[in-house]
């Protein structure tokens, strides 16, 4: 194979392929003139207003008691959900790509509910069930359980909303891998345990190390169905995300963008981390 | 360790995989499941591995029932079709597998673990391989490494899921032989599987036919070959005649030689080689002419057409050394008679 795809580097172009020079350079200005209106500029917008007032501003506004909290919250939930949503992706993709079993494409269809269903109505479920008017409403006060408003729904929220980001990102990876060389771990004597440390877990650690930065990201960025839940109370159950809006409404923009700016760097380092993994499974694959 | 299948029944839904299987296999034998695809031989090797479960029936590995024992319980080494050698892991690595996932108490020191992978890699002739990862090895060297990772763990029972499947042609017949003495210097009991008939008679010292998901026929090559049990395993090993006799065929028959009253509704197998092709005493009388000949190294194969008693046209195919051929100094067209010196015959 790795023949193949090295002469297949080397082969020109077809000239079929080769369009006007005029179309190419159209091409390419209009997409770089988007991605520089939409995208570039809005992030310059970011970093400009954060420090508009200077660095002191900045800085004092970012080491502001509720901004802290936010923070904190913010890492928590990561730290709760990220681990949740890696086991249980891992179980996931396990179960389908090893096992036949019956109601297997709803099983993925499931999986995959989160990301056609609209951050907000996942928020609001929580509160249906959950909720002070909810389903689970007055046997949870009864027992001075707080979900809705408190940090727990937050999680709950960000769970729903991440949960199909590793196990998407596995179960085609397992497909392809099959699992002759998993068996031939077991006949080689290896418990389950240690053929999924030693044989199974090797061969997938890019694509789950992928599957779980995009979940870090989404965990740490989720606004619309952790603002349902969350009742925005300042230094208690406002995420980062929230805490922009809350202090965008009070017209504390160097607040705001500051905050702003803390998830916009987390987007860029969340790019480059990216861009590295995909480069690694790339190699991982061409050596398979 | 010997090995006995009772009455092994194995369904994929409607598809009855294998249908009651009874077979035992002496200590030390080297043996073929042959058969074509989809005929259960796989199968029946993942289930004496336990790769697979039986639905019914007994594996019992010299005389204990090992039937509800995982794969790690059995004692066997499994070399799988595609090697299915552990990408992230050098070849030294793939072949200590076995030793360094033993638990603490049996596992051998690392200064023992080197010892005993450098002899197996000298065992395949590949020590200087070490370092390497799987995917810089061609398929002979990673079918050898692959092998040596299977006997590391010193298996009673060697299964080999199609070896030489995934070589090219020349490395096949290469590995074939090695596999032959390498089994005579261990002599542990393996079992490979195969559709290729040529392939089981050159390395296997005993031959079990499968098709259907039923044994057709067991025993040495010679007995396979020389006599067949059925139509189906007289046509699956090697090249073969066959002739749907009828009413007016004794003539010709006799002819060549064989005498029967009523031959119809009777097959009859006649291998290439035992046809003896002759120039006729009265060529006009001549039932069979010589239509094209190919020229397969040592021998000759001559495509023969006979006319039948319907009208309708046989092509029979006879082989010949190529010195005789020559002597012979026969033409395209020419008219030849047939003297069959073996048949099989089937109902």
């Amino acid at each position: 194979m790795n023949t193949v795809t090295a002469t297949h580097a080397y082969q020109p172009k077809p000239i079929a392929l080769n369009d006007a020079g005029w179309v190419r350079f159209g091409l390419i200005g209009t997409t770089l003139t988007i991605i520089g209106l939409f995208l570039i500029l809005p992030l310059a917008t970011v970093l400009i207003e954060a420090f508009s007032k200077g660095w002191t501003a900045y800085s004092d506004s970012l080491t502001h008691p509720d901004t802290l909290a936010a923070i904190r919250l913010t890492l928590l939930t990561a730290a709760v959900t990220v681990p949740l949503t890696t086991f249980f992706g891992i179980c996931a993709a396990w179960a389908i790509a090893r096992f036949e079993f019956r109601g297997k494409s709803l099983l993925i269809t499931l999986i995959d509910l989160p990301f056609s269903v609209s951050p907000v109505i996942a928020g609001l479920i929580y509160v249906l069930v959950f909720g002070a008017q909810g389903w689970l409403g007055p046997w949870l006060s009864e027992y001075d359980l707080k979900i809705i408003f408190a940090v727990p729904g937050i999680i709950l929220a960000t769970l729903f909303v991440t949960f199909p980001f590793v196990a998407r990102e596995l179960i085609p990876l397992m497909q392809e891998m099959g699992h002759e060389e998993e068996e031939a771990a077991l006949s080689l004597g290896a418990s389950g345990w240690q053929t999924f440390f030693k044989v199974t877990l090797p061969n997938i650690k890019w694509g789950l190390l992928y599957g779980v930065l995009l979940c870090n990201a989404r965990a740490m960025g989720e606004f619309g169905a952790v603002s349902v839940v969350s009742g925005h109370i300042r230094g208690l159950t406002n995420t980062l995300p929230l805490h922009v809006e809350i202090t965008y409404n009070e017209y504390d923009f160097v607040g705001s963008f500051a905050s702003a700016s803390l998830l916009a760097g987390l987007a860029v380092v969340t790019l480059i981390v990216k861009t590295y993994l995909e480069w690694r499974q790339k190699q991982d694959r061409k050596a398979a | 360790m010997s090995i006995t299948l009772n009455h092994i029944s194995k369904r994929f839904g409607n598809f009855a995989a294998l249908d009651n299987i009874n077979l035992e296999i002496p200590e030390g034998e080297l043996v073929a499941l042959l058969g074509p695809s989809g005929c259960g031989k796989t199968t029946l090797l993942r289930i004496i591995a336990g790769l697979e479960q039986a639905d019914r029936g007994q594996v019992l590995l010299n005389g204990s029932d090992v039937t509800d024992q995982p794969v790690k319980n059995r004692q066997i080494g499994f070399v799988f079709q595609h090697y299915a050698l552990f990408r992230h892991m050098t070849v030294f690595d793939n072949i200590a597998f076995g030793l360094r996932v033993k638990s603490r108490k049996e596992r051998p020191s690392e200064a023992k673990i080197q010892e005993k992978v450098h002899a197996l890699l000298n065992l395949v002739q590949l020590d200087w391989l070490a370092d390497r990862f799987p995917d810089q090895l061609s398929g002979g060297q990673r079918q050898r490494i692959a092998l040596a990772r299977a006997l590391a763990v010193e298996p009673s029972v060697l299964l080999l899921d199609e070896p030489f499947g995934a070589l090219d042609a020349s490395v096949r017949k290469d590995l074939r032989l090695w596999l032959r003495h390498l089994h005579h210097e261990l002599n542990v009991t393996s079992i490979f599987v195969t559709h290729d008939q040529e392939e089981a008679m050159e390395v296997a010292s005993q031959i079990v036919v499968l098709n259907h998901g039923k044994i057709e026929q067991k025993g040495s090559p010679s007995e396979i070959y020389d006599s067949p049990n059925n139509d189906f395993v007289s046509r699956f090993i090697g090249h073969t005649n066959v002739f749907q006799l009828e009413q007016g065929d004794s003539v010709w028959l006799a002819g060549a030689g064989i005498s029967i009253n009523d031959p119809k509704g009777i097959i009859a197998h006649v291998r290439p080689h035992n046809i003896q092709v002759e120039k006729p005493q009265d060529p006009a009388n001549a039932p069979v002419y010589l239509k094209d000949w190919q020229h397969l190294g040592a021998i000759i194969r001559l495509e023969l057409s006979k006319d039948g008693t319907n009208g309708k046209a046989t092509t029979i195919f006879a082989e010949m050394p190529n010195e005789q051929f020559r002597e012979l100094a026969l033409n395209k067209g020419d008219r030849v008679s047939l003297h069959i010196k073996h048949a099989h015959w089937f109902n």
